[in-house]
């Protein structure tokens, strides 16, 4: 098991530095530049300008000085919004971006598994075909269709929660829900394929035979199994609401690092795209190893792959 | 394989009912073999769900493709002193801040939004159909190497890679198309390879590896065909993986440029102006939700139509 862990460790810090190098030359291969601005600027003062970003020096020569300075915890200064660092940014913004996240996460996991293990263990009744004719509808909801409904509905005609800002708890409720319901459709949908597959074995038939009672069947000889796929899928969630994060964060205008990557995106505001890129992908490059981890512990066949 | 078939089905008819009349088995003599494809379109059109949605999805279609040419109205044209105005006769979705009608404007998003799910499609299906045919045939250690890689891209955050592409290379609808394409592919590289894998080993391709054709006769010839079952539910899932992805970034403002609007770009001015004209969200968003419900729908019931074993239930 340790020797597993620690492939896959080094293996995802590969993976970073390749996804590093791959943003940093799609970045200085954008034309144009981050100085750029409708207001002429003489070349003096563009040259210093550069000169103070470093972008003077010829990209090969800024990559490894800027690789440096990444592994050294410093993302550099923004290049669009002056006095301001990258690493200030994120940290102002990243405390908002984690609560929504791991609210959200929290609503799929929390509402989506326990109806899928409902849905297969009631299979072909009405509590299978409502919930799962739900998760339907949500996967075919997108985020950015979702968030407006929502706050039309909850915001606007019921006027019960705010559908902007974020200043207090009931500001965290439509954003969350945006992003947590999509993701609760998938894991309902995952857990119940899993869970069925489980509730066919021919083990479990001879459980039944033994008259073994149904809850222990459920709750002690599936559910391990079953949770297989929707554990896998976290990886791919977590990617999602970061994504997700973009649209939501827009929609509700909440401060979080998911508008900043837009921004910077848009500005071509250099550092910041990199320093975004690296943290979302240090992110998941550690849920894809948790999973993992977890998946070895849940399925001992797999240790060995 | 049709012969097989026909002797398995005539089988099965004699078997428990002995009392045949010599007529009625010449009459079962003249039913027709029924290929792969027949048992699957026979047991899709047992799934109404399926059925429905295959309707209403060419329905969307030709509403999209036929309607702006029966629309007295151009997408573009913009009328200032309307500016929006609700449903009404002249104008049945009603018309945006500018004037324009909203109902041709759905038709042409549509036809956007439906031509990047096709497109980019097609493109994840050449990589990925390539890929994992190469990787199942081959097999071994460059399998392994080549399934790994793919492993690994599926942990990457993909849709930060097109946002920086998009912003990076222009915002050509073109790019986008193929942008999107080159990241859909993991599922069906993996779906394929495990088919091929499987395939690899029966008689037929061993016959066709005595007679001695070249490999890429056998995987384009042989293997790819058999996998098509899969690969054809997969191309349909990934449609609406497509489109939502299109939508996510034209909501974005980094898809489809206006003037030009696909259903995202609609979906985002409708989402700006909801509270006063929620019709301009409504619409667009139906349509939408409706084209992924039924692709989602038709897809899930491809999967138990085409390939039995693998039915969830």
């Amino acid at each position: 098991m340790a020797k597993f862990i620690t492939l896959r460790f080094l293996q995802g810090i590969l993976v970073l530095l390749g996804i590093y190098a791959v943003t940093f030359f799609l970045v200085a291969a954008t034309p144009g530049s981050p100085f750029s601005s409708e207001r002429a600027i003489q070349p003096e003062i563009l040259a210093q300008i550069e000169a103070f970003y470093g972008y003077d020096k010829p990209t090969s020569e800024r990559f490894i000085v800027s690789l440096g300075n990444i592994l050294h915890g410093d993302f550099g200064p923004s290049a669009v919004y002056a006095n301001r660092s990258v690493t200030d940014i994120i940290a102002e913004s990243f405390p908002v971006s984690l609560k929504l996240g791991s609210i959200s996460l929290a609503i799929a996991l929390l509402l989506g598994i326990p109806a899928g293990i409902l849905a297969a263990v009631k299979k072909n009744t009405w509590l299978d075909y409502v919930p799962m004719s739900t998760a339907m509808a949500g996967i075919c909801l997108p985020t950015f269709v979702m968030g407006p409904l929502l706050a039309l509905v909850f915001g606007l005609i019921f006027a019960v929660l705010p559908v902007a800002g974020w200043f207090g708890p009931e500001f965290v409720v439509l954003p969350s829900a945006t992003l947590g319901l999509y993701y609760a459709a998938y894991f309902a949908r995952l857990t119940r394929g899993g869970m069925l597959e489980m509730l066919n074995q021919d083990w479990v038939r001879t459980a039944r035979a033994k008259g073994v009672p149904e809850r222990t069947i459920v709750w002690k000889h599936c559910l391990k199994g079953g949770l297989i796929p929707a554990i896998t899928f976290l990886g791919p969630a977590l990617a999602g609401i970061i994504s997700g994060s973009f649209v939501v964060e827009t929609i509700f205008q909440v401060p979080g690092l998911g508008q900043w990557f837009v921004k910077g995106a848009l500005n071509r505001d250099d550092f910041l795209i990199l320093g975004l890129t690296v943290l979302f992908a240090s992110l998941i490059v550690l849920m894809n190893l948790l999973v993992d981890i977890a998946q070895v512990a849940l399925n001992p066949r797999l240790k060995y792959d | 394989m049709t012969d097989h078939s026909e002797t398995a089905v005539l089988g099965n008819e004699a078997a428990p009912l002995p009392k045949h009349s010599a007529s009625e088995i010449a009459e079962e003599e003249l039913v027709e073999g029924s290929s792969l494809w027949k048992d699957a379109w026979s047991r899709l059109k047992k799934n109404k769900l399926a059925v429905a949605s295959l309707v209403i999805f060419l329905l969307i279609c030709v509403f999209c493709v036929v309607g702006p040419f029966l629309v007295p109205y151009n997408s573009q044209e913009q009328d200032l002193f309307l500016g929006a105005t609700g449903p009404s006769a002249e104008h049945w979705f009603g018309t945006d801040t500018l004037g324009r009608d909203l109902l041709v404007r759905t038709m042409e998003g549509g036809r956007i939004s439906l031509m990047v799910g096709l497109v980019a499609t097609v493109v994840s299906l050449l990589i990925g159909v390539i890929y994992g045919a190469t990787a199942g045939y081959l097999g071994g250690k460059v399998d392994a190497t080549m399934m790994r890689f793919v492993d690994l891209l599926y942990a990457l955050p993909f849709t930060i890679f097109v946002i920086l592409l998009m912003v990076a290379f222009g915002r050509s609808m073109w790019l986008m198309f193929v942008a999107i394409g080159c990241v859909e592919w993991l599922s069906m590289a993996r779906i394929v390879r495990s088919g091929v894998l499987g395939l690899k080993k029966q008689e037929f391709v061993e016959a066709a590896v005595s007679l001695g054709y070249s490999h890429k006769r056998i995987i384009l010839r042989h293997l790819i065909p058999n996998v098509l079952g899969p690969v054809i539910v997969i191309a349909t899932l990934t449609v609406p993986a497509v489109m939502l992805l299109e939508a996510f970034l034209s909501f974005l403002g980094l898809g489809v440029q206006p003037p030009n609007a696909s259903w995202g770009v609609l979906i985002n001015e409708g989402q700006q102006n909801m509270e006063i004209f929620p019709w301009l969200l409504m619409f667009p968003a139906f349509f939408f939700a409706l084209t992924l419900f039924c692709l989602n729908f038709l897809g899930d019931g491809l999967r138990d139509a085409l390939d039995p074993k693998s039915a969830k239930d």
